[in-house]
C-alpha cells in the first residue's frame, strides 16, 4: 500500500495549516448519515488514494478524521459521508451548501489500485463502512478494464440505513459488478424484498475464486472477526485480505498517539492495512 | 574544555536575563520541590538538585499551546497555523531530560516535522549540568543516561569554586564570548571524567537488572503476560500523572476554542496520555484499549518495544518522575523492567 502522510496542495511549512472546504453540495440519507461534497481553493484536486482520509475542521467545534467517499477518478469537488455522533459530525448536519470548513490531507495509506490491476476483487462493507470502500468501488468501476471479477456484498442494519441508493441500484442492475445486499432486520414501518440477515450470511453466496480474489473489508469494528472468520472458512488466504480500519486521530501524522494499534500508527501506516500485518496486533481486534 | 569562576557564571547569566531577546529559565527549589522557572536573578538557581518535578519539555511542547487560529472573514474562513518561536535558554538540564529532548528531536524534526515544536527547540539554548544529587527513585545509570556527551550546547561539571564547561554547539561557544573564561587545565578535565564514571554512577540507590539493550525483547515476551499487567495495575487510579511527567511522552490531543461572541478562535493542543481512560476511544462508545491492564502495558510497550522499532531509542530515561508523581504509588518502571525480566528468566529455566 502506499504511503503518503504529506499532504499533496501547497500549505506553507506548517502542517497544521488547513485550506477552506467549501461545502458545495448535500445530501441526506434517511438514516443518520449526510453526504457532502466539498470543494477546494481554486478548484484544486485533493489528489488522494481510495481509503485515505482528511482531517476536517469545523470552526469553533472540532476536529475529526473523515475517509474520503468519492474516486480520485471523478474531478473536482471530493466526497465525505458522515453521520452524526459527536460534536463535529452534528454540528457538520447543521451546515449548508455555501458553508466552508478546514482541511487538512490527504492522510494515511489508502488502497493503491495498481497492486490490483488485472485481478478479481471482492468488497465487504457493513454499515457506514461502505463510505471508505466506495472510493475504491467507484475508482474500478470507473476505470473497469483495468480489473478482473469485481463483487460487492454490502450490509446494514436495516434498509433505512442503505447509503447511496441510487448508485446501489446501478451496481444491482448493472453488468460489471455483482452486487449483493442484506439487512439485518427491516422494521414494519419499511420496504425491503431483499435478503434479511448479517453480513455474514451472504459472503458464503458469493461466486469468486477464493484463491485468487483481493477481499477489501470496511466495517464497524464488530464485524471484522466474523467477517475474517467466514472468509477462512470460505478458504480464503489471509495475504488476499485488506481491511481499513477505524480509530481516532488528532494530528493524522504519526505523533498525537490516539490511533495506535501496538506499535502501528493508523493514520500513516492505516487505515487500509494488508491483513497479515495487523492479523497479530490484538488491539486490532481483528 | 573551559572553566569558569561561580561568581563569573552566574555574572554571565545575570547579563543573559537582561539582555537576551529570550526569556531565561532554569532549576530553582520552590520550597518543595525543585522546578525549571523564569530565573529573575542567577542567584536563584538550585543546581545541585536531584530532580524537577517536571522536565524542561514544557517549554518545546508546552502543557498547552495554540497551533492554529481562525476568523471568519465576510462568511470565509481564515486559518492561521501558529507556531511560536519563542525558545528559552534553559540552565541547569541533567543529562537524562538532554537525552528526552534529543528523543523527540529525532521525531518532531528529523522524522515528522511538527513545526511548534521544531521553532521553539531551534531557538533554545541548554545548558546541561552533571548530577550532583539524584532522587531515590531514579535509575539513570543503568540506562544509560546518567551522563551524555551530546544535546546540549554547553554542559557544566561543578569542581567547587568552578564549573568546568564542555562546549556542544557554536552557539554554546558565542554564549560565553563575554565571560572570562580559561581553557581547563589536564587535571580539571580528568576529574570531570572521574565525576561522570566514577561519582554520578553511585548517586543511585536504584538499578536495572540487567541491560536496557534488552528491554525490547524482555517486553515483547510479556506481552501477552496478562496476569502480570492486570496485577501492576490493579491499584492504578488512571489518573495519567506517569504521562504528564515523563520527559518523553509526547501524546496530545487538540481542542477547538471559540472565542465568545465571536466566530473566531483557535486550536490549541494538550498534553494527553494512553493512561487515561478515553484516550483509545471513538465515536460510537467503542474503546480500543478500555482495561485499565490495556492501557499500561501499551505505555511499557510503547516506551520501551515500540519506539525503540521505529526510531531506535529507549524512550525511559530512568529519570524516576514517574514513580515519585504516581497517586496510587504503584508506577516504578525500574521495578516492572526487573519483574519482567526476572519472569523471563523463570521462564527461560
Amino acid at each position: 500500500m502506499r504511503s503518503s502522510t504529506t499532504a499533496k496542495f501547497d500549505i506553507g511549512e506548517n502542517e497544521y495549516q488547513p485550506v477552506n472546504g467549501l461545502i458545495t453540495r448535500t445530501r441526506s440519507f434517511t438514516g443518520a448519515d449526510k453526504l457532502f461534497e466539498i470543494q477546494l481553493p481554486d478548484g484544486e484536486e485533493l489528489g488522494h488514494q481510495p481509503g485515505q482520509f482528511v482531517q476536517l475542521l469545523v470552526p469553533g467545534v472540532g476536529e475529526a478524521p473523515f475517509s474520503v467517499t468519492s474516486s480520485p477518478t471523478k474531478p473536482g469537488p471530493f466526497e465525505l459521508t458522515i453521520r452524526a455522533v459527536g460534536n463535529v459530525t452534528r454540528a457538520l448536519h447543521n451546515m449548508e451548501p455555501g458553508d466552508t470548513v478546514g482541511i487538512r490531507g490527504p492522510y494515511g495509506s489508502g488502497f493503491d489500485p495498481d497492486v490490483f490491476e488485472g485481478e478479481d476483487i471482492l468488497f465487504i462493507a457493513g454499515g457506514i463502512g461502505l463510505a471508505p470502500l466506495r472510493s475504491m468501488i467507484n475508482y474500478t468501476l470507473d476505470e473497469r478494464e483495468r480489473f478482473g471479477e469485481l463483487t460487492t456484498v454490502y450490509g446494514c442494519k436495516e434498509p433505512a440505513e442503505q447509503l447511496y441508493p441510487d448508485e446501489l441500484e446501478e451496481w444491482a442492475e448493472g453488468d460489471e459488478m455483482t452486487y449483493l445486499e442484506t439487512v439485518d432486520q427491516c422494521p414494519q414501518d419499511q420496504e425491503w424484498d431483499g435478503p434479511t440477515g448479517v453480513i455474514t450470511s451472504v459472503i458464503p453466496e458469493v461466486d469468486i475464486d477464493v484463491e485468487t480474489t483481493n477481499v477489501l473489508v470496511c466495517g464497524p469494528p464488530v464485524m471484522y472477526t466474523f467477517v475474517l472468520q467466514e472468509l477462512d472458512e470460505m478458504g480464503v488466504p489471509d495475504e488476499n485480505i485488506y481491511l481499513s480500519l477505524e480509530r481516532n486521530m488528532h494530528c493524522g501524522r504519526g505523533l498525537c498517539g490516539h490511533c495506535q494499534i501496538n506499535e502501528l500508527y493508523v493514520c500513516t501506516d492505516g487505515p487500509v492495512f494488508h491483513y497479515p500485518v495487523v492479523r497479530d496486533k490484538q488491539e486490532a481486534e481483528v | 574544555m573551559k572553566v569558569i569562576d561561580k561568581p563569573e557564571f552566574e555574572a554571565l547569566i545575570d547579563e543573559k536575563i537582561s539582555s537576551d531577546r529570550r526569556d531565561v529559565v532554569g532549576v530553582q527549589d520552590d520550597g518543595e520541590k525543585y522546578v525549571f522557572d523564569d530565573l529573575d536573578s542567577a542567584g536563584d538557581l538550585a543546581l545541585e538538585y536531584d530532580v524537577t518535578m517536571l522536565s524542561p519539555k514544557k517549554y518545546l511542547m508546552p502543557q498547552r499551546e495554540t497551533i492554529l487560529e481562525y476568523r471568519d472573514a465576510n462568511g470565509e474562513f481564515e486559518w492561521r497555523a501558529k507556531a511560536e518561536p519563542d525558545g528559552k535558554v534553559i540552565v541547569g538540564i541533567h543529562p537524562y531530560d538532554l537525552v528526552a529532548i534529543e528523543q523527540l528531536d529525532k521525531i518532531f524534526i528529523d522524522t515528522l516535522r511538527d513545526e511548534p515544536y521544531r521553532r521553539k527547540r531551534e531557538n533554545s539554548l541548554l545548558i546541561g549540568v552533571n548530577m550532583q544529587d539524584a532522587s531515590e527513585t531514579a535509575f539513570a545509570a543503568s540506562m544509560g543516561t546518567a551522563t551524555t556527551d551530546s544535546g546540549y550546547d554547553l554542559m557544566l561539571t561543578d569542581l567547587g569554586e568552578t564549573y568546568a564547561v564542555n562546549i556542544g554547539t557554536l552557539e554554546g561557544k558565542e554564549f560565553l564570548n563575554s565571560a572570562d573564561v580559561r581553557k581547563a587545565t589536564a587535571g580539571e578535565v580528568q576529574e570531570v571524567e572521574r565525576i561522570e564514571q566514577e561519582v554520578v554512577p553511585d548517586l543511585f540507590e536504584r538499578e536495572l537488572e540487567f541491560s536496557p539493550a534488552l528491554l525490547p525483547t524482555i517486553l515483547e515476551e510479556n506481552y501477552d503476560n496478562m496476569a502480570f499487567w492486570e496485577d501492576y495495575s490493579e491499584k492504578c487510579l488512571s489518573c495519567g500523572t506517569c504521562n504528564m511527567v515523563c520527559p518523553t511522552c509526547y501524546c496530545f490531543s487538540v481542542d477547538m476554542i471559540r472565542d465568545l461572541g465571536t466566530n473566531s478562535g483557535r486550536e490549541s493542543r494538550r498534553w494527553d496520555g494512553c493512561l487515561l481512560e478515553d484516550f483509545a476511544s471513538v465515536a460510537g462508545d467503542e474503546n480500543f484499549r478500555e482495561e485499565v491492564a490495556e492501557r499500561h502495558r501499551h505505555r511499557f510497550m510503547r516506551k520501551g518495544w515500540y519506539i525503540y522499532e521505529r526510531y531506535g531509542d529507549i524512550a525511559c530515561i530512568g529519570c524516576g518522575r514517574c514513580t515519585s508523581e504516581c497517586v496510587a504509588d504503584v508506577a516504578d518502571p525500574c521495578d516492572v523492567y526487573n519483574k519482567l525480566y526476572q519472569e523471563a528468566q523463570a521462564h527461560a529455566q
